[in-house]
């Protein structure tokens, strides 16, 4: 970096130059990040080990975005963060939170925890922002008026693929489903999404954990997949356990989508339009690896903070969290559209990608694929059949 | 093409330019940068065909001509470098030094200072052409996009996509001192000729701003509805307004369509229908036609600015981004 002297010694002249502005320190926006340690189930696929910074390099890097827009209003954003241990208690740790004055929380936690801890009594005055979790649950019955997600639900995710598969008229599918409670909730998912979407599930069939794929596959898989005619074979495996050895070894030649394949996801590292390729870019610089899904839900739950003081030149917790709940909030995810909440069931409005290992395939909502209001409520739990009910 | 447009525009080039013009005055060569090709296509006004396709740096971007019109700069973001090529030979005879990712830029008014936002830094960039050094960096917001320099040189502004504001930088105090607030994700800056005016587009708000220069205080905010495009796609990009205070153009990207708005009384007047993902426009010298870079399907639009038509569209290489216009 040639420039960095020349920049520091430029920005102590704007500082000179501009005193009126600096004459007070900043206000700050305190946010809080609460994620569990996690036993990672043995996986057959077992390529790529997960980043120990997953989900909470998203906060850091949205803190940098906020604060260099901060800069600007005297703003200053601080984050806080927590991992409870794989044996300790997350509500114990959200309730720690509250009592040390922390307002806004993200939490990087997996099924319907959220949920719970968004009804801990010490939670009704919080915001709590749900992006580790994808259950549909959190979404319906066990929603809560503290709670909203930026990490998309399986239904979108599910039907983003159904969007994408009935354009190309690959309307029979074989869905295989692993053996894991997460892997049937998936598979329940591209169910619904198979008859929102005019597709059919022609069979339905249970991966078992007996062999090991890796040494057996070439025998087993084919077997495995004869059976009815279908376009596309989609796998429900959302560890990545037996997926990958599905592609190439279908006994008929047939595609692979779903948790493997053509994965339908929040975010991927070949999506580049929409300015991705600068998030993308200054992601990898600061953390020296590709930003996942969960990085990208973090991010965007610590942005929707920092844009909310930024239009409301406040850093009060409640005037921030009104205006992100109020019909004017937008937030500019690098998707191409708006993002904002809905404001039936709390959950983050984006398009999700489809994509292949190394290249992005299509985003969904498709083309033609028409709502009233905006298409991207084409995807997940529209308002009329939401199961959230306001209490 | 009639007499009077063929011989007119020789008359005016002839006068503005001088003698100094090699080609024959009619024709107007456009130059578009091909981002995912790393070539410049080369237009011939004339005939509306690709004359030349030269092969230039990594993922170029924002193109400018210098003040003489002999050179063309050329952000090559993925080198970054800000290249200038020599139109006569169309080879590139050096690169300035940029600053890193380089992506749109301004030249002042006395062609020395090129002003370039560095998407990835967060600072914005100001290289004397002359000496081919930089002059000065200012820190800016979160990826810097649109840059525009006033045309009495006294103002330089920067927007900056993820931050949401246009920076003002004074360019003699080489320093940001005020920020105005628009929607979401700036992306491009235009000052009105008279400088009184600053047009701004934000791509995801969907929205135009117009500032008023003294007071840096956001006068008007233009939206666009286009029957049966989803109010989402509408996302603006691109400005050209013209010299007589008449239209300004706005490329509204994945809607398809170029807004024509009445510069004076704000109103849009239009929507043209042009290729997919319009992106940048420019204007021929004579103001008679608008050349806009359609990314997603790889063409330029040409516009006929007296009849508001789209004339013609010319393939050109993958994902057009930039386009400038020599006489």
């Amino acid at each position: 970096m040639r420039f960095i002297p020349l920049v520091s010694s430029l920005l102590a002249g704007w500082l000179l130059a501009t005193p009126a502005a600096f004459s007070q320190e900043p206000a700050t926006v305190r946010i809080a990040y609460l994620t569990q340690a996690m036993e990672r189930p043995p996986a057959l696929s077992n390529l790529d080990s997960p980043p120990d910074d997953e989900g909470i390099a998203g906060a850091r890097q949205a803190i940098s975005d906020n604060d260099t827009t901060g800069r600007f209003l005297r703003q200053k954003f601080e984050l806080e963060t927590v991992t409870v241990p794989e044996d300790g208690d997350p509500a114990q740790a959200l309730r720690d939170l509250a009592a040390k004055g922390q307002r806004i929380v993200v939490l990087d936690l997996p099924g319907e925890t959220p949920g719970t801890l968004a009804r801990l009594p010490e939670a009704a005055n919080l915001l709590l922002f749900d992006a580790g979790s994808s259950d549909d649950s959190l979404r319906n019955a066990l929603c809560a008026p503290n709670l909203l997600h930026t990490m998309p639900s399986r239904a979108m995710l599910a039907d983003a693929l159904a969007q994408y598969l009935a354009v190309k008229r690959w309307t029979k599918w074989l869905l295989v489903v692993g053996t894991r409670p997460e892997d049937k909730l998936y598979a329940a998912a591209i169910k619904r999404a198979a008859k929102r979407f005019g597709a059919e599930v022609v069979e339905e069939k249970a991966w078992s954990e007996d062999h090991d794929a890796r040494r057996t596959a070439q025998a087993e898989i084919p077997v495995f997949t004869q059976g009815k005619r279908y376009d596309v074979l989609v796998v429900a495996d959302e560890i990545g356990d037996f997926g990958d050895y599905v592609m190439y070894r279908t006994w008929d030649p047939r595609p692979v989508a779903g948790t493997q394949g053509l994965v339908p996801t929040n975010w991927h590292r070949a999506h580049e339009s929409w300015g991705a390729a600068q998030l993308q870019s200054r992601f990898r610089t600061a953390f020296g690896r590709t930003m996942l899904p969960r990085d990208h839900a973090v991010w965007a739950a610590v942005r929707a903070v920092g844009e909310a003081a930024t239009r409301t030149r406040s850093t009060d917790p409640a005037s921030l969290m009104a205006y992100i709940k109020g019909p004017d909030f937008t937030l500019a995810g690098f998707k191409g559209v708006p993002l904002s909440f809905r404001p039936w069931d709390g959950q983050l409005r984006q398009p999700i990608l489809l994509a292949a290992d190394r290249s992005l395939v299509s985003v969904s909502p498709q083309e033609g694929f028409l709502h009233p209001k905006t298409e991207l409520d084409t995807l997940g739990h529209d308002q009329p059949e939401t199961g959230c009910r306001p209490r | 093409m009639t007499i009077r447009r063929t011989l007119l525009p020789s008359v005016i080039l002839g006068a503005s330019l001088l003698a100094g013009c090699a080609l024959p005055a009619l024709a107007d060569t456009v130059y578009v940068s091909n981002e995912k090709d790393n070539t410049l296509s080369i237009i011939d006004s004339a005939t509306l065909e690709v004359t030349d396709t030269v092969k230039v740096g990594r993922r170029p971007r924002g193109i400018t001509l210098s003040a003489d019109g002999s050179q063309l700069y050329i952000c090559a973001s993925d080198d970054d470098a800000v290249q200038v090529m020599d139109l006569k030979t169309r080879q590139i005879i050096h690169n300035l030094p940029s600053g890193k990712d380089p992506e749109q830029f301004a030249l002042s008014p006395d062609g020395k200072l090129l002003f370039i936002a560095n998407e990835d830094n967060n600072v914005v960039t100001v290289v004397d052409v002359v000496a081919r050094k930089v002059a000065f960096q200012v820190d800016v917001g979160v990826e810097p996009e649109g840059m525009a320099v006033s045309p009495d040189g006294k103002w330089a502004v920067n927007t900056s996509e993820t931050t949401n504001m246009v920076h003002w930088i004074d360019v003699e105090k080489q320093a940001v001192v005020d920020n105005t607030l628009v929607d979401a994700r700036p992306r491009y800056s235009r000052f009105t000729k008279d400088g009184r005016q600053l047009w701004v587009t934000s791509e995801v708000g969907g929205t135009l701003a117009i500032i008023d220069t003294a007071s840096r205080q956001v006068q008007k905010t233009i939206r666009f509805k286009i029957k049966g495009v989803a109010q989402d796609r509408i996302q603006p990009v691109g400005i050209r307004l013209t010299a007589d205070g008449r239209y300004a153009f706005v490329a509204l990207g994945p809607a398809n369509h170029v807004a024509v708005v009445d510069a004076k009384t704000f109103e849009v007047k239009d929507y043209l229908l042009v290729g997919r993902r319009v992106w940048q426009m420019a204007l021929s010298p004579d103001e008679k036609r608008l050349y806009a870079t359609n990314g997603v399907s790889g063409d330029v639009s040409v516009i006929d600015v007296e009849a508001l038509k789209v004339l013609k569209s010319v393939k050109v290489g993958r994902y057009p981004w930039g386009v400038a216009v020599k006489g």
